[in-house]
């Protein structure tokens, strides 16, 4: 075996903890339904791997010699927690199981699929399944997570620590559920993706690297799920959504880095491949005929992209893609996207009155989005002051400056 | 709960820069107070204009500008009263100043 330099052998244990960490935590873990003890072992085994691989060079399958060394350690700390007479063929059988897969040719199993629907399982507290994804399946740490859903690093690692050990005790199932199961448990695994997408997407200028990161492991995340799951129409249309999505994200900042909404975008300066990879997958998804939240999604970010071709976005499809998100989600962020659509299609007007029917909806009264509309089809109605208002109160409630001073010279130009 | 919101930024160019940021520092004063969580806040003078007063072994000193030598100071606080830590940080995170500098979000103690 060749001999390699510190350096090399960092950046190659560091290459195999990327592509195989969720691989191997979700292997052991899906053994011994044990994802912090899982999550330890593996720790150590890339601890070992970086003093024993520089001497003794990098191992021919590196996921197999790591899953060995792991398996030692998880299987001890298996024992230590066990009633010695239900543990020994157990511990017996997973020891069996690692060494097969860890000296045989084919691949080590894949159950990252199994580790996402325990993850997002019922019974695990809705806010702490994407953050128990990002940490199980793609390894980050507790502060990182913690900072990109807004939670202090304590709090989130507590939290996380208990979603953990709730697994554990409560015997959540490592399994992808049955067929009649599958589209509701599906959802709340793809939900907890498309958290992890939107806290990324949330920063548009892409400036902190930390949540841009975080729209790229949304889509990796999206990608493993639909490869995983590639007849389930729901699981494609994310991934089309989520990459609609990111193909618009240069544009929304010109040169000067200030903000560019989507209406003023340059159609030219979205991503065309991303697009094309986006709507194959949403026509895959509709052939399958089993319609959802996500498809409907992409639908209309699909509806939007016809500007590359006609110039103006096809707002009567918004109209009625919205229609049907709203009869099925029901939700207020979905109401005020149709109310805007409304707006293009019957006029402002029609907008307004839309919006008006939601001012009671204690859900929108701090959504800035909501106010920023609201002061667009104020303004365009002729109401100047109430405009104005509307666009104080969404500035003061955006925490982006570059889409804060925007909103503030759109309330400016209002007064001239 | 209250939370004390205690904003850090580069004092200097804080207080040069006042008259162009207050737009967005009261729209942000205004939100807290339409949410109904807002209970007091102020901004502070320059650091420059700070004394410190100590009293040591029985003697008192006072000492011309502020506690501790930093390019960022204390510039002001806001109190909120929301349900949890996770809410305080959310409203800290909108605070213009948070993009500037920091803001330090800390649970009030009551006497």
């Amino acid at each position: 075996m060749p001999r390699a330099d510190d350096t090399s052998v960092r950046e190659i244990a560091e290459a195999v903890a990327r592509r195989s960490y969720g691989k191997l935590v979700a292997f052991l873990a899906a053994r011994t339904r044990d994802v912090a003890g899982a999550e330890d072992a593996l720790s150590d085994a890339f601890a070992s791997a970086l003093v024993d691989w520089p001497a003794s060079g990098v191992p021919a399958n590196p996921e197999a010699w790591l899953l060995t060394v792991a398996r030692r350690k998880a299987i001890d700390a298996s024992r230590r927690r066990r009633t010695r007479l239900e543990s020994a063929d157990h511990l017996k059988l997973l020891a069996d199981e690692v060494d097969a897969a860890a000296s045989s040719a084919t691949p080590i199993p894949d159950d990252r699929l199994a580790l996402l629907f325990a993850c997002a399982h019922p019974a695990i507290e809705r806010g702490i399944r994407a953050p128990l994804m990002l940490q199980t399946v793609l390894g980050f740490d507790a502060a990182v997570v913690g900072s990109a859903f807004l939670v202090a690093p304590g709090a989130m690692r507590q939290r996380l620590v208990r979603a953990k050990s709730k697994i554990r005790q409560a015997g959540i199932p490592f399994e992808v559920p049955e067929r009649e199961e599958l589209p509701e448990r599906l959802e709340s695994v793809l939900d907890a993706i498309y958290a992890v997408f939107s806290e990324g997407w949330s920063d548009p200028a892409g400036s902190e690297a930390r949540r841009r990161n975080l729209a790229e492991e949304g889509i990796w995340l999206g990608r493993l799920v639909a490869s995983l799951l590639p007849d389930e129409p729901e699981a494609l249309g994310l991934l089309a959504l989520m990459l609609y999505a990111e193909a618009r994200r240069d544009a929304r900042r010109d040169a000067q880095g200030e903000y560019v909404p989507l209406a003023d975008q340059d159609p030219a300066a979205w991503d065309g491949a991303a697009i094309a990879e986006a709507e194959a997958l949403l026509l895959r998804a509709s052939a399958i005929g089993a319609i959802g939240r996500y498809q409907l999604e992409a639908a209309v970010q699909s509806a939007h992209v016809v500007r590359r071709r006609s110039g103006r976005a096809d707002w009567a499809a918004i109209e009625r893609l919205y229609d049907a998100l709203l009869a099925l989600t029901g939700s207020p962020v979905v109401a005020l996207n149709r109310a805007i659509a409304l707006a293009e299609t019957r006029g402002p007007a029609a907008g307004l009155e839309a919006l008006d029917a939601l001012a009671r909806d204690a859900r929108l009264r701090d959504y800035q989005p909501y106010w920023a509309a609201r002061a667009d089809l104020l303004a365009r109605c002729g109401n100047g002051a109430a405009a104005r208002e509307a666009y104080e109160r969404a500035v003061g409630l955006e925490p982006d400056p570059a889409v804060r001073r925007f909103l503030h010279e759109r309330r400016a130009k209002l007064q001239h | 709960m209250q939370y004390m919101l205690l904003i850090y930024e580069n004092d200097a160019e804080r207080v040069a820069k006042m008259d162009e940021r207050m737009p967005f520092c009261s729209a942000y004063v205004e939100v807290m107070k339409k949410a109904g969580i807002y209970v007091d806040g102020h901004r502070l003078r320059g650091a420059d204009s700070a004394a410190t007063v100590s009293v040591v072994e029985g003697r008192t000193h006072v000492l011309d500008g502020p506690y501790a030598e930093a390019k960022e100071h204390l510039g002001g606080y806001h109190i909120i009263d929301v349900p949890d830590l996770d809410a305080a940080l959310a409203w800290a995170a909108r605070c213009p100043s948070a993009a500037r500098g920091r803001v330090e979000v800390r649970p009030v103690w009551p006497l």
